[in-house]
Formats: C-alpha cells, sequence, structure tokens
C-alpha cells in the first residue's frame, strides 16, 4: 500500500523521464537497489503485550541509507532542496546548471503534487531531468527518490539536485540519502520564517536566502532573517544571493564546487 | 500532512511483528520536538488502519518532553519548541530528548476460543 495516503498499490506517485531536447545521453544506466528484501516472518503471536520499539521512520531511513551508499559508490553528489512554494528553486537550479555546465554534468529530480511544468523548464537548460508528481503527497520519501533515480540514470561523478514538493512542514522529517539539505526561502516571504517552521531550518545544512535584489522594496531586514535562522540552527550555512542578478551566486557555486567525498561540518 | 505516511508506518511495523494477530491496543511515543502532530495521527489513525489487523484498536501515545543542555554553560533545560535558547545567552543547545517517533508496544486480542464441533 502507499506509505503517502493509504491508496492503492503505487499511491498515484507518476514517475518520469522527460526525453532530452538534443540527444540521449549515452551512458549506460546503473540501477539503484530495488530494495526488495524477503518478507520479515512475523514471530507466532501470543495473546498478551508485544514489544515493538521500531523507529516510525525505520523504513524510510533503511531505504535512504540504500540511496546514500548508490549515490557514494558512484562519487554522485545529491543536493535535497526544500522550500516554501515560490521561494526560486526551479530558477536557482536553472541558473546553476547554465553557470556549471561547462564543467559539471548535472541532473534533476523534481517532485510536485501536478504537473510537468518544472521539469519543462529544467529540460530547457539541456539537463537530463526526471520529474515526480506525488498526487495528493505533499513530500518526497526515499522510496520515490530511488525510482526517480532509476529513471534518471546519473552519471558517475554528477551532481543530482532534487527539488522536493514546496512545502515547509513536511519534508523536513525525510531523510532521501542526500548529501546535504539545502532550505531556500526568499526575503519576499518575511523575515519570520526560520521561527514559524523551525524543523525544515533546524533540518537544513545550508540555507539560501534568494531574492536580496529586492530587499530595498522590503519591509523586511537580512540580519534580522539571518538571526532567526541562526535561532533554531546555530551552524548553519547561510548563503544570501540574487538568482536574478547574480549577486552571491559564487559563494553558492563555490560551495557545490567543495570536495564532497570527506563529511562535511556544518560551518 | 506527514502524519498520514507516518501513521501507515505504524500499521506496517507492527504487522512485520505480530503478523495476522488482531492488535487490541497500540503504544507509540512521539516526542514533542518531533514534528508529528499526535492529534492529527488519532485523525489518521481510524482511516489507515481500516480492513487491517490494528482496526479498532486502542491509540495510546505517549509524547516525551523536549530537553536539551547548553554546550556553551552545560544546562540541562526542558525545550517547548525548537528555538534553542539557554538563559545564559547562548543559542548553542543540543536536543536530548523530544525527538521520538517510535512503536512501544501492542497488546493482542485474545484468541477466542475455537468451536467444538
Amino acid at each position: 500500500m502507499c506509505a503517502t495516503c493509504g491508496c492503492g498499490e503505487t499511491g498515484g506517485i507518476r514517475v518520469q523521464a522527460l526525453a532530452p531536447h538534443e540527444h540521449e545521453h549515452p551512458h549506460e544506466h546503473a540501477h539503484p537497489p530495488e530494495h526488495e528484501h524477503p518478507p520479515e516472518h512475523p514471530h507466532e503471536p501470543v495473546p498478551g503485550t508485544v514489544e515493538i520499539e521500531t523507529a516510525l521512520l525505520a523504513k524510510n531511513d533503511h531505504l535512504a541509507g540504500h540511496n546514500r551508499g548508490w549515490l557514494a559508490e558512484r562519487g554522485i553528489v545529491a543536493l535535497n532542496l526544500m522550500s516554501s512554494p515560490g521561494s526560486g528553486k526551479t530558477s536557482l537550479l536553472r541558473r546553476t546548471i547554465t553557470t556549471l555546465a561547462p564543467t559539471r554534468v548535472v541532473g534533476v529530480i523534481e517532485g510536485d503534487q501536478e504537473t510537468l511544468i518544472d521539469a519543462q523548464k529544467i529540460r530547457a537548460t539541456g539537463a537530463p531531468v526526471v520529474q515526480i508528481n506525488t498526487g495528493s503527497g505533499c513530500h518526497l520519501d526515499a522510496d520515490m527518490l530511488a525510482r526517480g533515480l532509476r529513471e534518471l540514470g546519473p552519471v558517475d561523478d554528477s551532481l543530482v539536485f532534487i527539488e522536493n514538493v514546496g512545502n515547509l512542514v513536511c519534508p523536513a522529517l525525510f531523510d532521501l540519502g542526500e548529501a546535504a539539505k539545502v532550505v531556500v526561502v526568499s526575503v519576499t516571504e518575511g523575515d519570520d520564517k526560520p521561527l514559524k517552521y523551525p524543523h525544515m531550518f533546524a533540518a537544513a545544512d545550508v540555507v539560501v536566502i534568494n531574492k536580496i535584489d529586492l530587499l530595498p522594496y522590503l519591509d523586511v531586514d537580512l540580519a534580522d532573517l539571518v538571526a532567526h535562522c541562526r535561532a533554531v540552527n546555530p551552524a548553519v550555512r547561510i548563503l544570501p544571493l540574487s538568482v536574478t542578478t547574480g549577486e552571491g551566486f559564487d559563494a553558492w557555486c563555490e560551495w557545490l564546487a567543495a570536495d564532497w567525498s570527506a563529511p562535511r561540518a556544518r560551518t | 500532512m506527514h502524519e498520514l505516511a507516518i501513521t501507515q508506518s505504524v500499521v506496517e511495523a507492527v504487522t512485520a511483528r505480530t503478523g495476522e494477530a488482531a492488535v487490541a491496543r497500540v503504544r507509540l511515543r512521539v516526542g514533542r520536538l518531533s514534528g508529528v502532530v499526535p492529534d492529527a495521527m488519532r485523525f489518521c489513525f481510524e482511516l489507515i488502519t481500516d480492513g487491517t489487523t490494528l482496526a479498532g484498536a486502542r491509540l495510546d501515545i505517549e509524547q516525551p518532553d523536549g530537553r536539551g543542555r547548553c554546550r556553551s554553560c552545560g544546562t540541562e533545560l526542558v525545550l517547548r519548541d525548537l528555538i534553542l535558547l539557554c538563559p545564559c545567552g547562548s543559542a548553542d543547545v543540543e536536543v536530548t530528548a523530544g525527538r521520538e517517533l517510535a512503536v512501544a508496544s501492542v497488546d493482542l486480542c485474545p484468541i477466542e476460543p475455537k468451536e467444538m464441533v
């Protein structure tokens, strides 16, 4: 049964690759693990109390571990981008892909409840892209990412961006197997979002503050927004930038280009 | 509404251990800093368990308090939310409890004696 809404087999989750504009990418697809474990044999039931002591996210975390191992073996760096709808995740990705294109192979897995709109925007950059439509689902989980990776077939040593469903609540709880969680917040959302949605900002390895070119027109103080990020995540790296003007973009690209082979500190 | 997915995982975690046995009571631990709302889980529970061995089971949710320790001054704190601030002024607080999200145990229904023919 679907783990998202309790409906039928695959829960209405749709995973589809968009054919590239120019050419098929010529590599062989390497397939992420199928996660087919033999079913556990339930113990013979005896009336009375049965200790279970199982973490509720254990299954997701287990599958995320598979994804993490599969990605690491291939030198693929996967980054999980999360934010409210409209913060500029897709625009950030488009500019990032265009900037990195000469030196780095980038693939994208898009998550939205419905439509191929974001995948089509990414495809226009020439990057391979897979759209996951979650239907009624409010977040991506590790199984969806495994399915997305099977469709995408990323090449070794590439960078994979996972654009999560726009939502500052639910995606925070679900490990996908990513190398880092990137939370994008735009200054037009106000400076209080880290306090209102602390789980999301506490889970972040990096907070990208987007649309700083609009600060002169807003009653929002960048220093307050930064302070509120630090109130829930003291050590988080914060990268203010404007996708539109490119201000601050170098720092973001430097962070992406750093050595991912060693475990990273948050600062 | 991630509680729907998480409540579904309750059914999976329990039935993996109890198989076909009917379940009378489920005990969960949902910490106050876990990001999961117990009332939303209760709301989903009946819907999700319908047609499973957990149908009709009583749901008990223990909610451990959030606790933390200030890395600057060592003070132990009770945390009402994830805004981590020690009275000493430091925000460098390690969360030590309150993120629990687990099925603790279940009670199985008594097995009804088979009718003698």
